[in-house]
């Protein structure tokens, strides 16, 4: 029989307010296995830990129940108080009598009522439990961050900084991500090239980092510490130590008729190509669908004209596996596609283009030189007409553009608009918005910029329509200040779309078992208390899959999360987590039903041999849980028929206890 | 062809005994009635010819017993199964029950299994039974001779027989048939579009005869746990006695729900059911659900297919959803 | 049965998992939305860890209503639990709505983290549309009873 503690919290007023806590411990002393009972205003304080500590002295208690917050605030708290008065720690259940309790019911007598029955679920399920301990595993000490943007960036060269080898895993042919196609930055104005090159160059050249480009992640397995990827590498024809990247072959290949994505298909680029002037690592990659010489035979200018040697059109994907003790997504976002809003006739005129296009066509290194010039005919844009919120803080019901807001558009949008008024003052700047929101250090500082120094024709009002006629574009809007229509006769559209996670996110997510929120945003362990980790041990993130940041924002968490990679890095061990499930193997039927269940691939089998009751032996399939990959769902007990599967910490026996004792 | 009869089969039994193929044969052994038949194992030639039977009441299925009876020695065992018995037969395979190698299957024809409680409502006291082709003849103490008609005296699994196809064999004896397209769920559908109170009130008169007595689950080759959670004090289901409605309910939705997806629909729990419960209609409440849930799937039609609880699709029917049945004519 | 006077209240047993409804059932408790004290948690690690066996053991001894709470789908924490839940009481609420016990004793509801607000309107329907049956007969266990 077990000695059990009963710890009523009354938590100032919060519980004591709406909860009687002293009938609550005071009813709570009748109940079996209890001998100690008693309620204190703060159990979480210093004070209210002495008190438990002493208790399990004084009584030689063999189990506590606190009925007090969450346990998701506090049950690590009472489990370090538990160990720290030699009991242990999973002997510790918590009656959360606050959040689900007191907070909810504002009538004293049932609030009370409830909280006996939840203090007496806790401990019929503490007599039930037994002394848990963790199991260790050591830690791989290397780091692999899955993308090459700004986020995964810093995360790698933070991570590397402390001394731990990192890898980073790029879909690209180059790092950089979407900050090297940007042309200048809010709300500094510099430019984004001179702040994110020569990191990209400090990547290239810590010797603590690989950077696999034009590479994905195809496959992990195990857990935190002790992760098993698998990377495949793309082929990319050209020899990565070889390849000076003199550029010579993307002069001569005769294939010059692509769209360069780096541009966003507004110029092209060669079969074979080097994405941008500072690219990392600076080599060629060939673009299998439109090189002739890999598709027919016919051609191999490029490794004519190589001095180096680099070509090899014999070149295969490869697949490479590595251990690594932590992950790191940082997987980026995209601008939506705009199929679905052809009320702005971005399909039907060249002269209506997104934010990201903007920015290439006003880039030194842009299709146009940095020449704002229209995509149509090449001639100045007289007028331009920005459209926020295109996609962003959309209607549910719509069935089209996310519900959230993109966050980063109305700072980029009066940048543009400020730049645009800066070099072309003779050029007319209309911005429609549904809010201007600018929170953000010298955000509003330079938004009032845009408007008040250089003359942007902010609007608060959506557009309509834009509808191409005679060369022109007809927007049609709405003022919601003037409460007119307006019709703006516009020569360039430019189209503020949401934003959205890189497609790989989602499958990535699988792979990596963590978990994702509706829109396909990485979610967090805490949406406050821990922002970079995902709930999946050893797995954390960086940047905009976690959901929409600007550059200084995603550059601060970039670091957070290498903070707590290193953390965990530095650790030769860890401590699983002991509620993991169990098979008792006499009740085995070695069906491998909770195999097929499994979602960690923890269940094996053996063939192990029994005495029988007659002295003969009998050979069985048994199956076996491996304690450092289980997480602990228990989909296995339920799949088990026999019911020989079990979760500790979560028996079968202690949830009936708690049922019964809630249903007495 | 050549026709089967309990000879062929005794003597190709007899034929693997003595070449060693075999070391023992699993079949069935006539009682003191011609209908009182159950499973046994032989182990010589001597006793096949004494006590071996193979006819119209041979309906036990054998794949259960083969559980036990493999792993008591090396060798390997015969056993005679008609095709329903091989879907069960299947279905242990794929959950690893025992080991394939040591068992040699001969699929044996079937025109379906003859029920005494349906003879009895037509020739009460009747002591013999000869069936072919024409019907069958039953002989009674009292009233002579009665001529009926095969499905007269057929019992429901084998009006409803969903297939006359071996889905495994290492020797068939007749010709193979195919998967036949029954009206196994028409009862399930009758029961589905009642009310709720006439639903209600048709299991507690189902169900209220239980004695508890466990031959459903006995004999059901989907229950082979090591240890059921019946017997088991630690599941906090194990009661020896029903002792009210609510135990007659729980033993039955649990015993169905062990087995969902992984009934073969063979109908050996209703045959045995001492009160003629039709338990049947449980676990083809549960096909039932699961063909229309998540797509036709038949247990133990192959080997190492993934039942359809152990199983997901990212669109699967919401709960709220699946619960539909029966109000709508209410 | 006791005799007295106190309109009737359902006793409510909620199954929650811990990384999104039992969380729910937090951020409820920190905006202080209200629902029946009926309503009783207990916390499981997922959906899937919920035994057809504890719903059955919640009835018999005296639960009016059942509810099973976890993340939505394809949000599982342990990525793929509660679409074996879904499955699992697809097929037993349809059983038991097939024995004739009533449909609306029991319920499957995907909550989230961010939905307290969706716990708390979620219990507050349960709770009305439990009480509403009045107490559970048919899947009672008469020597339970108080």
């Amino acid at each position: 029989m077990q000695r059990i503690g009963v710890f009523v919290c009354h938590c100032g007023t919060n519980i004591a307010g709406t909860v009687d806590v002293a009938a609550v411990s005071e009813a709570l002393k009748n109940e079996p296995g209890v001998v100690y009972s008693t309620n204190y205003q703060y159990m979480c304080s210093q004070a209210g830990q002495d008190i438990i500590k002493n208790a399990i002295a004084e009584h030689g208690l063999t189990g506590i129940v606190v009925c007090s917050c969450s346990p998701r605030m506090h049950e690590a708290t009472f489990r370090k108080t538990a160990a720290a008065a030699g009991l242990n720690s999973y002997m510790v259940e918590i009656a959360n009598i606050r959040e689900q309790c007191s907070w909810v019911h504002k009538d004293m007598k049932t609030g009370t009522e409830k909280a006996i029955i939840l203090g007496k679920a806790a401990v019929a399920k503490v007599n039930l439990n037994a002394p848990l301990t963790p199991g260790e595993s050591p830690v791989t000490k290397r780091a692999l961050v899955i993308g090459g943007g700004i986020a995964g960036i810093q995360t790698a060269l933070d991570i590397a900084d402390a001394g731990f080898p990192v890898d980073i895993v790029e879909t690209k042919p180059t790092i950089g991500g979407k900050m090297a196609q940007l042309d200048k930055t809010f709300p500094t104005l510099d430019c984004a090239a001179c702040i994110l090159t020569p990191k990209m160059v400090d990547v290239a050249q810590n010797d603590k980092i690989r950077i696999f480009s034009y590479s994905e992640v195809t496959d992990v397995k195990g857990f935190v510490g002790n992760f098993d990827v698998t990377i495949k590498r793309r082929a990319r024809y050209v020899k990565e130590d070889v390849c000076t990247g003199c550029g010579a072959c993307t002069e001569k290949c005769p294939q010059k008729k692509i769209p360069n994505e780096f541009n966003l298909g507004m110029d092209n680029r060669r079969a074979i190509y080097i994405p941008f002037a500072q690219a990392v690592p600076k080599v060629a990659t060939i673009d299998l669908d439109h090189c002739n010489m890999l598709k027919n035979g016919k051609c191999g200018v490029c490794a004519k004209v190589c001095a180096a040697g680099a070509i090899d059109y014999n070149a295969k994907d490869e697949y490479i596996e590595e251990k690594y003790g932590a992950i790191v997504a940082a997987t980026g976002f995209n601008p939506i596609s705009m199929d679905k809003f052809d009320e702005f006739a971005y399909s039907q005129s060249k002269d209506v283009i997104t934010s990201l296009e903007f920015e290439r066509l006003t880039n030194a290194a842009g299709p146009t030189g940095g020449k704002l010039l229209r995509p149509s005919d090449g001639e100045h844009p007289r007028t331009i007409v920005f459209v926020q919120c295109v996609g962003s803080r959309c209607d549910s019901c719509a069935q089209k553009g996310k519900e959230y807001c993109s966050k980063i558009c109305c700072m980029y949008t009066a940048k543009h608009a400020m730049l645009t008024r800066d070099k072309y003052p003779d050029t007319d700047v209309y911005v429609f918005y549904i809010d201007v929101r600018t929170p953000g250090k010298n955000f509003d500082e330079f938004y009032r910029r845009a408007v008040e120094e250089y003359g942007v024709h902010y609007i608060k009002g959506m557009v309509g329509k834009v509808s191409p006629e005679g060369g022109k574009l007809m927007v049609q809007a709405s003022d919601l200040i003037d409460n007119k229509q307006l019709r703006i006769e516009a020569d360039l559209v430019v189209l503020a779309a949401a934003i959205e996670p890189d497609r790989s996110a989602r499958p990535l997510a699988t792979m990596l078992t963590a978990s994702m929120d509706t829109n396909d945003f990485f979610t967090e362990a805490h949406p406050k208390l821990r922002p970079v980790e995902s709930p999946t041990a050893g797995v954390f993130l960086s940047g905009t899959c976690q959901g929409p940041k600007d550059i200084p924002e995603t550059v601060a968490q970039a670091g957070a999360a290498a903070s707590k990679v290193i953390g965990l890095l530095a650790k030769d061990k860890l401590m699983g987590n002991p509620c993991v499930a169990h098979s008792d193997e006499n009740m085995c039927n070695g069906c491998s039903t909770c195999e097929n269940v499994c979602p960690y691939g923890a269940i094996t089998y053996e063939e192990k041999e029994f005495r029988m009751p007659d002295r003969t032996t009998r050979i069985r399939r048994v199956a076996r849980v491996n304690e450092a990959v289980c997480q602990g769902c228990g989909c296995c007990t339920v799949a088990c028929m026999s019911g020989a599967m079990n979760l500790k910490g979560f028996k079968n026996e202690q949830i009936l206890a708690e049922v019964d004792a809630i249903c007495r | 062809m050549q026709e089967i009869t309990r000879d062929t089969l005794i003597s190709r039994a007899k034929e693997l005994l003595a070449s060693g193929e075999v070391d023992r044969v699993y079949g069935w052994k006539r009682g003191e009635f011609c209908y009182d038949v159950t499973p046994a194992l032989f182990t010589d030639a001597e006793s096949l010819e004494k006590d071996f039977e193979w006819g119209d009441f041979c309906g036990a299925n054998l794949s259960k017993y083969l559980v036990e009876e493999t792993r008591k020695s090396e060798g390997k065992i015969l056993v005679f199964m008609k095709p329903c018995d091989t879907y069960s037969f299947n279905q242990l395979l794929t959950e690893h029950r025992f080991d394939r190698e040591k068992v040699y299957v001969i699929g044996t024809p079937c025109a379906g299994m003859l029920d005494p409680k349906r003879i009895r409502d037509h020739a009460e006291s009747f002591t013999s039974v000869v069936s072919d082709e024409n019907g069958v003849t039953v002989s009674t103490l009292f009233d002579g001779d009665v001529k009926l008609d095969r499905s007269e005296v057929m019992p429901d699994r084998c009006l409803n027989c969903k297939s006359k196809k071996h889905v495994a064999y290492d020797e068939l004896f007749g010709e193979d048939g195919g998967t036949i397209a029954s009206g196994r769920f028409d009862e399930v559908e009758k029961i589905e579009k009642m009310t709720p109170d006439e639903r209600f009130e048709f299991w507690r008169g189902e169900l209220s005869r239980c004695i508890r007595c466990n031959a459903c689950r006995d004999v059901c080759p989907a229950c082979t746990c090591e240890k059921c959670v019946f017997d088991n004090p630690n599941s906090g289901v194990e009661n020896k006695a029903a002792e009210n409605s609510f135990e007659e309910q729980m033993f039955h939705i649990i015993r169905a729900f062990h087995v969902a997806g992984r009934c073969t629909d063979c109908g050996e729990c209703s045959r045995v059911c001492p009160q003629q419960i039709p338990l049947h209609l449980l676990n083809r409440k549960f096909i039932k659900d699961i063909d229309g849930f998540y797509g036709e799937y038949q247990a133990g039609a192959e080997v190492g297919s993934r039942a359809p609880l152990v199983d997901y699709t990212t669109e699967d029917i919401e709960p709220s959803d699946a619960v539909k049945g029966g109000d709508e004519n209410a | 049965m006791s005799i007295s006077k106190e309109p009737y209240r359902p006793l409510i047993v909620a199954f929650c998992c811990n990384w999104c409804s039992y969380a729910g059932a937090d951020l409820a408790g920190n905006n202080r939305l209200a629902y029946p004290a009926d309503v009783k948690i207990i916390r499981v690690p997922c959906s899937c860890r919920v035994n057809p066996t504890f719903i059955l053991r919640a009835f018999q001894r005296g639960a009016d209503g059942v509810i099973l709470c976890g993340c939505h789908p394809g949000d599982c924490h342990y990525t793929s639990g509660n679409y074996y839940t879904r499955r699992r009481m697809a097929l037993l609420f349809s059983m038991l709505d097939y024995l004739g016990i009533e449909r609306e004793r029991t319920r499957v509801e995907w909550v989230s983290a961010a939905e307290g607000a969706k716990f708390a309107a979620t219990m507050n329907d349960f709770c009305e549309t439990v009480a509403s049956l009045g107490e559970n007969k048919r899947l009672e266990d008469l020597r339970c009873k108080k």
